[in-house]
């Protein structure tokens, strides 16, 4: 119900924009939307350290703050992002939103890896997915949004072993994914690190689906809560072979939506 | 910025050994007042280095903080308004981090310390 998100999530006409960073998208509501699902379960959870890593706009760690901190201070929120550009812009959308986070400028969460391992309660991520070619990873500007190299992974697997080193042992982890980054083979190497995943959005298109996944730390996991393993993985990997026409993301223009 | 995140911040530079803390050059310093939380303080005076923070807080201008504590003063109101003065209401907006090894300068800029590394330092 529009009012009622209104008021829990970043407004659309607040979120403050530049060409070189990354507009809210389908992902970035997909992504809020988990967040909002999941509300109860967060607050109860009370995080003390939430972190997104990739702000872009400012869109989903203010989103973020809206869920969590009305209810409730001492929530400490940090975001980073590789642009510039971008931390500029996501603090206008906090400030336009009166919420407030600690921004660093830098490549996933370098310089915090030594201090901040283990202290992270909840971690929000919409990582660049998109399969490209391998040298637009990292592109200066709004390329390094989406680019994620071979089959869209290459910036995954970094963020990954990342954010398992900095999360708490309550941690949780939120990111989206595509069919095309093969999501049960990411959920099962965090399995083997001892997360237990579930999906909890999934937004298909005719070409390609959105999955926005939770990790959480459990040992005793023994059954993938991924529901239909076998469905995901066989068309994980036939439309990994199609050429990915991502209707939310258009490579050679601006207009992302 | 803020000097809870200055306490999380340690120089990214390859090879670095000794990168914590980060020594501040501040040039400007901002105070924002904001709410105390007596719950969160206590659970991030158990993650601060306190010694680091200390100097931190030093370097922005607020000398108030003891040099040496422990958890019993975490029942005391001035301690805990002191604390949090310092943790949270403190912000870094111009200036530098600089690493304490190479003495090189990560630029604050707008409150926003710029970690990006060129790549002979990767």
């Amino acid at each position: 119900m529009a009012s009622y998100k209104e008021n829990r999530t970043a407004q659309i006409r607040l979120v403050s924009s530049h060409n070189e960073v990354y507009e809210p998208c389908d992902d970035s509501f997909a992504l809020v939307d988990a967040l909002l699902a999941d509300r109860t379960n967060l607050l109860e959870h009370c995080p003390t350290m939430c972190m997104e890593i990739g702000c872009g706009s400012g869109y989903v760690i203010t989103s973020l703050a809206l869920i969590l901190g009305r209810e409730r201070g001492g929530v400490n929120y940090i975001a980073t992002d590789i642009n510039p550009n971008a931390v500029k812009v996501t603090r206008e959308t906090l400030d336009a939103h009166g919420v407030d986070a600690e921004l660093i400028l830098t490549d996933i969460a370098s310089g915090l890896e030594n201090r901040l391992a283990g202290l992270v309660d909840v971690m929000v991520v919409n990582p660049p997915y998109v399969p490209t070619p391998e040298d637009e990873v990292g592109a200066e500007g709004i390329i390094s949004s989406w680019a994620g190299g071979e089959n869209g992974r290459r910036v995954i697997d970094r963020i990954l072993p990342v954010a398992d080193h900095l999360l708490s042992e309550k941690g949780w982890l939120y990111m989206v994914t595509l069919t095309a980054n093969n999501p049960s083979e990411i959920c099962l190497q965090m399995r083997k690190k001892g997360y237990a995943s579930k999906i909890i959005i999934q937004r298909s298109t005719e070409e390609e689906s959105l999955h926005i996944i939770k990790f959480w730390r459990d040992f005793d996991t023994t059954v993938d809560e991924v529901t239909d393993q076998s469905l995901i993985g066989f068309l994980g990997s036939l439309l990994a072979q199609i050429p990915l026409f991502s209707l939310w993301r258009g490579s050679n223009s601006n207009d992302n939506c | 910025m803020r000097l809870l995140t200055h306490n999380m911040l340690s120089s990214n530079i390859k090879g670095v050994e000794k990168g914590f803390p980060l020594r501040i050059e501040a040039e400007k310093v901002v105070e924002k007042p904001v709410e105390m939380n007596a719950d969160f303080l206590r659970k991030m005076f158990e993650k601060v280095e306190w010694k680091a923070f200390v100097e931190a807080s030093r370097s922005m201008g607020y000398a108030q903080l003891p040099e040496e504590v422990d958890s019993g003063m975490l029942e005391s109101d001035e301690f805990l308004s002191r604390f949090h003065h310092a943790l949270l209401e403190l912000h870094l907006e111009e200036g530098a981090l600089v690493c304490p090894e190479t003495g090189r300068r990560f630029p604050v800029n707008k409150g926003i310390p710029n970690m990006l590394l060129h790549e002979d330092e990767v």
